[in-house]
């Protein structure tokens, strides 16, 4: 069992994230919060990127559906967030299939296919900003009633509430991701992403593998998108379909490990106790913009150092291999 | 086996096939030369379905394959080794090979195929957990090969296999060719700018020249041909 190390250690992980709420205060758990959003989008972003080699610089598109349908649905109808989160992916997919089509149809590759994202992403931020159901530019909110107790089917409830349902969402994809890279679907997509024209040569039916990976992302970031909606109450497009929600997003894969399976959520804490240690370093000083900067600074200097991520240089240095690359 | 007829072949504007009409008999090797950019690549391309006619018909064992997306094509059982030995080179060999069997057909036959591929290609046996991209130009060309075999092709186009090859492994991949050709009942389209070599092993050849056949023939009747020789052999 050589690969027993790993799963102990991952085991481990997420036995202490599970009881850090017992000794954590709401603070501390806010920005636990921040990590496991962090960590669940970079994964669900990484099977596009890093499992299949699609570049989306859009993603926030995926996550405004999500957050955008759920909530509409509950503050206009009532209708449960998890009926609403059935809409948000079925709307999600849908979206992603439709660009996903029109690119590899056309043979939009590379750039191009990244730049489409983006239109994609940045037409619907402007569409949202009209559309009055969705409370247009001056915002949807909703009602924040009854916080008493935790209400899983309206998912009002406490901070900690969220951290759970973060936390199994976050341990539910890394073993999906798991699964699918041990499968047929996960081999063809790593073909793809070698080599694309070797791939369709080889037989795989790469417009059908493409499409999936588009699909099963966008569908999964809308999940992350509906807790977006009902943990901070309030929508605005200009912040839910924002560019730098897209770029945010990419980030803890990237510092990560593009490809890897346990390095986006590597990267969330990365990521977050970065800017988190910024703040705090930078908070007495008073010097505007200081802390961005220090923040890509440090970015930077990961990038540069490990361009393949921190996991695959730490996963070595533990010792593990394949089950936990 | 395989009829192509009257096919135009357009990028953009730019008209790449003019009209080509050939044809290849079961257990055949033909050839087709020509110079850099007269259309050999585009024409195979075409036939594995990676690039769409604009005109024309292409029948395999009398269906109209002309338009299939490639997948469909290769389930067909048309494989194709592409020139530039396009293997996964952050995969390993076995990876690799594995990856040569999606279509359902090979995938029943991967365990028997990758024993007789090793059997084949000791080499690859030998380097099976090593990266692709590791391996020497000769040991990438005879994975791709290996890799092709494994989709259990009817037909296999070979794109420039002797392309940035050292002499003795060029020679290594024609033998190849050929034993896939007499011992395995292959049929084969073998595309090349080695003119001589290529001609030598065919049966028959074509000479493909600014996206038209110009010429056509028994592999040696074009190989004593004047004009052959002094357009694609210096003599």
């Amino acid at each position: 069992m050589r690969l027993s190390r790993g799963i102990v250690a991952l085991a481990l992980f997420f036995v202490a994230m599970a009881a850090a709420p017992l000794f954590l205060g709401d603070y501390p758990l806010a920005i636990l919060i921040l990590v496991l959003f962090a960590a669940y989008l970079g994964q669900a972003w990484n099977i596009m990127m890093g499992f299949a080699g699609l570049l989306s610089l859009g993603h926030a598109l995926y996550y405004g559906l999500g957050a955008y349908l759920s909530a509409a649905l509950f503050a206009h109808y009532g209708i449960s967030p998890w009926l609403g989160m059935l809409a948000g992916i079925a709307a999600a997919v849908a979206t992603g299939s439709a660009v996903g089509a029109l690119s590899f149809r056309f043979r939009v590759g590379g750039v191009y296919f990244a730049l489409l994202t983006i239109a994609f992403s940045e037409f619907t931020r402007i569409l949202f900003d009209h559309l009055h159901w969705f409370g247009s530019s001056s915002g949807l909110f909703l009602p924040v009633t009854g916080r008493a107790g935790a209400d899983l089917v309206s998912l009002r409830g406490p901070t900690v509430m969220f951290y759970y349902l973060l936390l199994a969402a976050t341990a539910a994809v890394l073993l999906l991701s798991r699964i699918l890279l041990d499968r047929r679907i996960g081999y063809y997509w790593r073909a793809i992403r070698e080599d694309e024209e070797a791939a369709q040569a080889s037989g795989i039916d790469v417009f059908r593998y493409k499409l999936a990976a588009v699909a099963l992302s966008a569908g999964l970031t809308a999940i992350a998108g509906v807790f977006h909606a009902f943990y901070y109450n309030n929508l605005y497009p200009e912040t839910i379909f924002a560019m730098g929600r897209s770029i945010e997003l990419m980030l803890p894969a990237i510092i990560g490990g593009l490809g890897t399976l346990f390095g986006p959520i590597l990267g969330a804490f990365v990521l977050v106790g970065i800017s988190e240690g910024l703040t705090s370093l930078t908070a007495g000083l008073g010097i505007d913009g200081l802390k961005q900067l220090l923040y890509g600074l440090v970015l930077g200097l990961v990038v540069t150092l490990q361009p393949g991520g921190l996991w695959p240089w730490i996963a070595l240095r533990l010792g593990l291999r394949g089950a936990m690359r | 086996m395989l009829k192509i007829a009257d096919l135009d072949l357009f990028y953009g504007d730019a008209q790449a096939l003019y009209g080509v009409t050939l044809e290849i008999a079961e257990r055949e090797i033909v050839a087709i030369v020509g110079a850099n950019g007269a259309g050999k690549t585009s024409l195979i391309r075409t036939i594995a379905g990676m690039q769409r006619p604009a005109r024309g018909t292409i029948r395999f064992v009398g269906q109209e394959i002309a338009g299939l997306p490639s997948h469909r094509i290769c389930e067909l059982g048309i494989g194709q080794v592409a020139e530039g030995r396009q293997i996964f080179p952050n995969m390993s060999v076995v990876e690799n090979l594995e990856m040569g069997a999606v279509i359902r057909r090979a995938r029943k036959e991967a365990r028997s195929q990758l024993e007789r591929s090793y059997a084949m290609f000791p080499r690859l046996a030998e380097r099976r957990r090593q990266l692709a991209g590791t391996l020497s130009g000769g040991e990438q060309q005879m994975l791709a090969i290996a890799r092709c075999l494994m989709g259990q092709p009817r037909l296999i186009m070979f794109d420039e296999p002797s392309l940035g090859l050292a002499p003795l492994v060029v020679a290594e991949v024609f033998e190849i060719i050929r034993r896939l050709n007499a011992d395995d009942g292959l049929t084969i389209v073998l595309v090349e700018q080695n003119v001589a070599q290529s001609l030598t092993l065919a049966d028959r050849g074509y000479v493909l020249e600014n996206g038209q056949i110009v010429m056509s023939g028994a592999g040696a009747a074009l190989l004593a041909d004047d004009r052959v020789r002094q357009a694609y052999i210096g003599i």
